[in-house]
């Protein structure tokens, strides 16, 4: 699986001056992320500036920075949780601007959350239900009266979300309360949850967080299998350098709001910019 | 059958059959003229009461916001159950009492419904605790509107006049300002009560158990991420109040229709606060408990009567104790390890057919 990764991060690059950060497999293929000239500012504080990105579908993007360089900002962007104060964000073509959270999540964004936001009081697989919300429908009638729909769909959601648990073999935890879960599993199911929207984008924050580097290890090949799975693309913003170089075929680093660099893992690495910025504290600290 | 679905039925069960028990109990007890006086006035109010609190812990409970307004849309039940009750009797002449019973608690459900929705839409909006200042205002708010309403029906037609009483000679009327509504004809049975709680109960449990119940836990649980999950988190708000408001409303019109006056001064904010009481004390998102404590909370206090000065502080001490036992994790392991014999008895007996 990273062997293929990697194969694909080795092709040829676009110039750093392109909103696209990896490289093109198909010069017809549409974008699924499209953000242009995307800024925010807080009472004066340029949290983002002037953030372009392109990520075409079942791209794997990383998205990385020191600590408050607007990383979640920019997830929060993309999502509408803040309406940018300049640019526009464009999901699958069609510019979001004035949309809410929910209308955006329609067009096919799902997101987890740095820190985890499950349904604690909620058992594992009612929290991918919520996700299902709008795959598998039936009316509130339908429910109250308990109509054959119901129960066909009823069906439906819980093979569906049993499916969907497979791929972290998490459905022996079906039952298990949220809350409850280990850590790591907690992280799992944000991510299974996020998956059962359909989205045609992910964006995950910080998934390995928390996580021994065997996990993290194991995360990393099933983030390469979900792409492959659900053909998908994917936005990740992580620390952990090994998941990020390993799995991400383009990377974009974010200092003070703004992009200072764009590539591939090795062009990143070797980016004086990005040592001086990040990687080399980073890796100081590390040695 | 999964462990959380079986449980879940079990719970549902338990909850049917528990009413359907107490109902049965309690009309035999009818027929034999067993029952004190004091306690078969009280069945209807109880019957109220637990549909007040039902109803209310789905707003709480279940889409965990905080209503104190609920005895307002009690009193929207009461006062045009009463309304509807005179008008199809001296407008229609609709003698059969049930007819004008269930047509008086549909009325008053779908008023109380409707105001339900229109507070609802501006503030369901917003995040906090709005709708509790919002619904604490209004309580008081239609407190004082219907002091000053009077509704007289003559020539077969209602009328209506605010502030003052402008009626033409030969009006009867049915809500009189400050004297509230006057005159109804007590028709309420506990037969009807009865089947009110059971059509909340499948309401609001029904509700909790399907798709639109989960996203209205979500939206609880966690607003931004129900959002970000495509859950629109005020369509699903807003179905949980307007839901409970309608079944307050309902709840109102049987209680209104009990007695022969329902006055302003009946449905306060104390009200409110004791139906919030039944929630808490039955337990948020409990809607067994919110039947039980109900029903021991509207009993007791008739039966302690003889110690009525006494009353509101016991009912204080016996509320700071529930929330210690019921938070502290040393009382909690303790009283668990009280109860653990007993339900290792029933584990036994029920896993040994699974394993053999």
């Amino acid at each position: 699986m990273s062997q293929q990764v990697k194969r694909r991060a080795n092709t040829k690059m676009v110039p750093l001056q392109s909103d696209a950060i990896v490289p093109e497999r198909d010069i017809n293929k549409a974008p699924v992320l499209e953000a242009r000239h995307l800024g925010i500012e807080f009472g004066g504080l340029k949290a983002v500036d002037d953030f372009n990105l392109t990520i075409g579908k079942t791209e794997i993007a990383g998205l990385i920075g020191p600590n408050g360089a607007g990383k979640t900002t920019v997830f929060n962007l993309i999502t509408k949780v803040y309406e940018p104060t300049m640019g526009a964000v464009l999901i699958n073509g069609r510019d979001t601007h004035g949309m809410n959270i929910v209308q955006a999540s329609k067009l096919g964004i799902a997101r987890t959350f740095q820190n985890i936001r499950l349904f604690d009081q909620m058992t594992v697989e009612e929290n991918v239900r919520i996700g299902l919300h709008n795959q598998i429908k039936y009316n509130m009638f339908t429910g109250m009266l308990r109509l054959p729909a119901y129960w066909k769909q009823e069906k439906k959601q819980h093979d569906r979300a049993l499916e969907l648990l497979h791929i972290f073999d998490m459905e022996k935890l079906a039952d298990e309360q949220a809350g409850s879960l280990p850590y790591g599993a907690q992280r799992r199911l944000e991510i299974v949850r996020a998956l059962a929207t359909n989205p045609s984008l992910l964006l995950l924050d910080e998934p390995a967080a928390g996580m021994n580097p065997h996990e993290t290890e194991e995360l990393m090949e099933n983030i390469a299998k979900i792409r492959d799975q659900f053909q998908i693309a994917i936005l990740l913003i992580e620390h952990d350098m090994s998941l990020v170089m390993g799995v991400c075929e383009g990377i974009c680093v974010l200092n003070f709001g703004k992009i200072i660099a764009k590539g591939t893992a090795d062009e990143i690495q070797a980016n004086p910019v990005v040592i001086e910025a990040y990687l080399g504290k980073k890796k100081e600290g590390q040695a | 059958m999964t462990k959380a679905k079986r449980n879940r039925l079990i719970y549902n069960i338990v909850t049917y059959a528990l009413v359907i028990a107490a109902f049965l109990i309690l009309q035999s007890m009818i027929a034999n003229k067993t029952i004190t006086r004091s306690l078969k006035g009280q069945l209807v109010p109880i019957c109220c009461w637990i549909v007040m609190a039902v109803s209310l812990n789905l707003v709480i409970g279940i889409s965990g916001e905080l209503s104190l307004g609920h005895a307002g849309f009690m009193s929207i039940g009461a006062y045009t159950g009463a309304v509807v009750s005179g008008w199809l009797l001296n407008a229609f002449a609709v003698e059969n009492t049930l007819l004008r019973l269930v047509l008086a608690i549909i009325a008053g459900g779908v008023m109380a419904g409707i105001l339900g929705a229109l507070i609802g839409i501006p503030v369901l909006r917003l995040r906090g605790d709005y709708l509790a200042i919002v619904t604490l205002a209004f309580g008081e708010i239609i407190r004082s509107l219907v002091n000053v309403l009077y509704i007289g029906v003559s020539d077969g037609r209602l009328r209506f006049s605010f502030l003052t009483k402008d009626m033409p000679e030969g009006t009867v009327m049915l809500v009189d300002g400050a004297k509230g509504a006057v005159k109804i004809k007590p028709i309420s049975t506990f037969t009807v009560g009865f089947v009110l709680i059971l059509i909340t109960l499948f309401v609001v449990l029904n509700l909790i158990n399907s798709r639109a119940g989960c996203a209205i836990k979500a939206t609880r649980d966690n607003r931004i991420a129900a959002e970000s999950m495509g859950i629109p988190v005020t369509k699903y708000k807003m179905i949980a109040f307007t839901t409970a408001a309608a079944l307050a409303g309902m709840a109102g019109a049987l209680y209104g229709l009990n007695s022969s006056t329902v006055v302003p001064t009946q449905f306060t904010f104390n009200q409110s606060i004791n139906v919030l009481v039944f929630v808490v004390l039955g337990g948020l998102g409990n809607v067994l408990g919110s039947v039980i404590s109900a029903t021991l909370l509207t009993v007791l206090p008739e039966v302690l009567r003889a110690f009525s000065d006494y009353r509101m502080l016991a009912y204080a001490i016996v509320l700071i104790l529930v929330m210690i036992f019921t938070n502290n994790p040393l009382i909690r392991s303790f009283v668990n390890r009280l109860f653990s014999p007993i339900k290792r008895l029933f584990r036994k007996n029920k896993q040994g057919g699974d394993i053999a």
